[in-house]
């Protein structure tokens, strides 16, 4: 077991013992007095400039909130939410939270209102941190309706000149509150920290279920610290390296990456300027490890390509063939063989002149270790990323184990697996092969829902809901979530995941579902990529006014079946798509169709679009659609259009 | 809005007294009597062709009047050049977008800030000292007031020319602003923009007028007449060359000759509502 080894020798540099009595609070207080001012905690872009946050700004800021919160009357176990986009002021309110002995909840910042009522409701939230006027505005609205929430916390000034409600107040006089209490009460603040412990709740994590209402998972210092330092002796980092924050604190993700394993390891954490200069921001940090969902990977591929479609006949021929020696060396790689001298050289040729540019326009030239976790990850996109030589990397894991608790070891990777438990975690399958896990980070249970718990954490077990099995060289396998094994009604059974996947590797499909369970062949619904299907229709002077026009085009449709055939090539006859039809809208998180982390919600997108489905299960070409959407900006059209329906030919 | 009656003459930072503007035997503009007060929005509607643009470019400089006076803080300007009158502070943006789309959004901005530089030529050739000095406090103003107010961070470093039109606009505003001047003149500034960006910048107009960091007098020029109802402290009415009325929102909404002039049988409301 080389990598065992590896590991062990690993461990010495992160000697930290987490005892029961450690919470985040305390390590944060250490490395804080440790680092001081000759470290950079974080960075932010802002008005153009990176702009560098000691240890020692950190700890001031978030001792004043911390302070200013128990001013305002902050009591142990009392719930803060934040909401706001990845900004320093963000992590400093949700430590400042904890060091008052707090819980912190995060939203997603595009939350609807519904959603921000249901959390800040059942999580009788107290105070809530916001980032600016947008953010007030939506928790002015459901003011009323929370009689728990006492103060809204806000520290953006534009647009707030005319706010004057009682229950508002300045970022910057809660650390002025914070700085009084100092006066008066000199200790208050390490006094507070030192009596937490670890087995306190830090957390209160709203899962994105994507069945039902969201659950409110709760996660202790514990569970957090133990997860961080069981991942970083697996990969461990630097206290030099630089991490960019750009991925919704409400995912949990996020949250490992920033506060479990930032505060152990100490790493630069990087802020973009504003969500739309993140993959610029990020190109200019070069982050050394990276965590994202697959969406993420998937855009960088689906840019790479659309470049590739713009670039010149000369560039095509050189990607193509650096590709092509990626692909080679890859698949050496996977399979554990050594690569041969010949492809090496080749391989190094064509990092100096293609992949290595390619990387760091996506930020990717320093990444040691790039993860990819929460959803599903097609196998093309895999490969794609280790062609480019980038160390990617699945992992398998959720909110309720504090973040992942299976990984993929460098060196060690199979591109249909996740790899292999964290240390201190055991995995086990159950005999209808549902996936357990047993480890320090297993949550303590959900907030408010004692049978959910219940069904959940069995003598410390916790039951995914997951199907997988452990293959022949340990590797867990994740089969997607229980009910998302299809069956044909002939009893072949096939996985809508993988295939959707699949059909998303077409940088023309933004997205796909598969349809089939219990039906005589697979169909699929498509949703085209507006920019890149726009573009590609503007250079074949087809005229179209809107998203549903073009997804209707007959051109259209031959190039959605272009893609479609060319992902069905290596599948078995029964496994592939015989029909399609182009949505006349892209799948959207604020219609309920898809989860925030843009997971299909099945259940739901089969019942509203159950027309479409029976249509593409009779001999119709057509069907007739007849409903009203409802646009971002509250307005409301009303479609009425025919969308047809495409058979694939059957070649040969 | 409370409107008092009583004009202090310190009050009026703008004043077109009897102004007549004659194209060929064509009446532009008979007689025309504005007076804008400081830290105001003052709007001017009126059907196409009324002459509302004739009567912007009359302020800014770029025609000028057969007869009758401009005021600018009781300063007589008839004479100056627009780029006079633009030391003076009056700034301005187009109907149809006048960016240079060859130029990125940082260039068209830096060029808004001219008339504040001090250095020459040669002393900008060279690039040391006092110039750079001076340049990285224009980059400062530009990437601290306008940038961050505007939200155009991700489009700083990309040609104009390649933006949807609704950034154009949005540049065009930034240019405006770097002149930092104290009377903005916005000619149709929401024309050709979806919903999204009209709201965006009715809060830029709203920001840029009641912001202590600004506090600028505008002259909005206008067809939405939502946006125009909210934003405005007074609006005046112009048809054919002839004022209809000069009051509060209010006291245009009802007026008779306004609906019939203007809005026709339509619901006054009926625009984006």
């Amino acid at each position: 077991m080389q990598h065992e080894d590896k590991t062990v020798q690993k461990k010495n540099l992160y000697s930290i013992e987490i005892t029961k009595d450690l919470t985040i609070p305390k390590l944060f207080y250490e490395k804080a007095r440790k680092y001081g001012e000759g470290r950079i905690a974080m960075r932010e872009k802002e008005f153009g400039i990176w702009r560098p946050i000691t240890w020692k700004d950190y700890f001031e800021n978030v001792k004043y909130i911390t302070l200013g919160l128990i001013r305002l009357g902050l009591e142990e176990g009392d719930k803060v939410a934040m909401i706001g986009d990845n900004r320093p002021e963000g992590l400093w309110a949700e430590m400042a939270t904890l060091c008052a002995r707090g819980v912190g909840v995060w939203l997603f910042r595009d939350c609807l209102i519904d959603e921000v009522k249901y959390i800040i409701d059942h999580s009788d939230t107290k105070f809530l941190f916001g980032e600016g006027q947008e953010e007030v505005d939506k928790a002015l609205s459901i003011f009323d309706q929370c009689p728990k929430l006492e103060k809204i916390i806000w520290d953006d000034p534009k647009g707030m000149r005319n706010y004057d409600q009682d229950c508002l107040i300045s970022l910057k006089e809660v650390q002025e509150l914070g700085r009084e209490l100092e006066r008066q009460q000199p200790t208050l603040f390490e006094e507070t920290i030192k009596k937490g412990h670890g087995d306190e709740v830090a957390l209160l994590f709203y899962t994105s279920g994507t069945t039902s209402l969201p659950k409110g998972a709760l996660l202790s210092h514990n569970n957090m610290l133990t997860m961080g330092q069981h991942l970083m002796t697996v990969d461990p980092c630097q206290s030099t390296d630089d991490y960019a924050s750009y991925l919704p604190f409400a995912w949990i993700g996020e949250q490992m990456m920033s506060i479990s394993c930032g505060l152990q390891v100490g790493y630069t954490i990087n802020f973009p300027e504003e969500p739309d200069t993140a993959q610029e921001n990020i190109r200019e940090i070069g982050p050394h490890v990276m965590f994202a969902p697959p969406r993420m990977y998937e855009q960088m591929t689906r840019t790479v390509q659309v470049k590739y479609l713009d670039a010149p006949w000369i560039k095509r021929k050189c990607f193509e063939l650096s590709t092509k020696i990626g692909y080679h060396v890859a698949d050496f790689k996977f399979q554990k063989k050594s690569v041969p001298w010949y492809l090496t050289f080749f391989n190094w040729l064509a990092n100096i002149a293609v992949q290595k540019k390619i990387k760091d326009h996506l930020g990717l030239s320093r990444v040691r270790n790039a993860y990819t976790g929460g959803a599903a990850m097609g196998p093309d996109h895999f490969r794609f990323f280790h062609a480019l030589g980038v160390n990617l990397k699945q992992i398998y894991g959720q909110t309720e184990v504090a973040g992942i608790s299976v990984v993929h070891r460098s060196g060690d990777i199979k591109f249909d697996t996740v790899g292999h438990p964290i240390p201190e975690t055991e995995i086990k399958i159950t005999e209808d092969g549902e996936i357990l896990t047993r480890s320090p980070s297993v949550f303590l249970g959900y907030y408010k829902n004692p049978e959910a718990t219940e069904e959940t954490l069995k003598d410390g077990w916790l039951h995914s809901g997951d199907k997988g099995f452990i293959d022949d060289d340990g590797h867990l396998v994740v089969f997607d979530r229980t009910k998302d094994v299809f069956t044909l009604r002939d009893g072949k059974p096939f996985s809508p995941q993988y295939l959707e996947t699949r059909l998303k590797f077409s940088p023309y499909v933004r997205d796909s579902w598969v349809i089939g369970d219990q039906r005589d062949y697979i169909t699929a619904v498509i949703c085209i990529d507006y920019a890149v299907t726009g573009k590609w229709a503007d250079e074949k002077k087809i005229n179209y006014t809107s998203y549903q026009e073009l997804s209707q085009m007959p051109e259209v449709y031959d190039l959605v079946e272009k893609q479609i055939i060319m992902a069905n090539k290596d599948l078995p006859e029964t496994a592939r798509v015989e029909k399609f039809v182009n949505l006349y809208k892209e799948f959207d998180a604020d219609d309920d169709e898809l989860t925030r982390t843009r997971k299909l919600r099945r259940a739901f997108v089969e019942k509203r679009y159950q027309d479409i489905i029976e249509a593409l299960y009779t001999n119709n070409d057509n069907v007739h659609i007849d409903t009203t959407i409802k646009y971002e900006d509250g307005r409301e059209a009303h479609i009425n259009t025919d969308l047809h329906i495409r058979r694939l030919k059957i070649e040969d | 809005m409370t409107v008092s009656k009583e004009l202090q003459e310190q009050d009026i930072l703008l004043e077109l007294d009897d102004v007549h503007m004659f194209f060929g035997k064509v009446c532009a503009l008979a007689g025309v009597s504005l007076k804008v007060r400081k830290g105001e929005i003052h709007s001017v509607i009126g059907p196409n062709g009324a002459g509302k643009t004739a009567m912007m470019n009359i302020i800014n400089g770029l025609y000028s009047p057969q007869k009758g006076n401009i005021f600018y803080k009781q300063k007589k300007i008839n004479a100056l050049k627009p780029f006079q009158r633009a030391q003076l502070g009056i700034s301005r943006t187009f109907q149809k977008v006048e960016v240079f789309g060859g130029m990125t959004v940082l260039d068209n901005i830096r060029l808004g800030r001219h008339i504040h530089m001090k250095s020459g030529v040669t002393s900008g050739s060279i690039y040391m000292g006092k110039t750079a000095r001076e340049e990285i406090e224009h980059r400062r103003f530009i990437e601290e007031q306008i940038i961050d107010l505007l939200e155009i961070e991700h489009i700083r470093h990309r040609p104009v020319g390649m933006l949807p039109y609704g950034l154009q606009k949005r540049v065009e505003l930034g240019r405006a602003l770097a002149l930092e001047p104290e009377l903005l003149i916005l000619d149709e500034p929401l024309a050709g923009l979806n919903l999204e960006e009209v709201e965006d910048m009715a809060r830029f107009v709203l920001d840029i007028n009641e912001d202590e960091r600004w506090r600028i007098t505008c002259i909005l020029v206008e067809h939405d007449m939502g946006v125009v109802m909210d934003l405005s402290d007074r609006v005046f009415v112009l048809n054919f060359g002839n004022m209809i009325i000069d009051g509060s929102p209010d006291e245009v909404q009802n007026h008779p000759e306004v609906i019939k002039a203007y809005l026709g049988e339509e619901d006054l409301y009926a625009t984006r509502r």
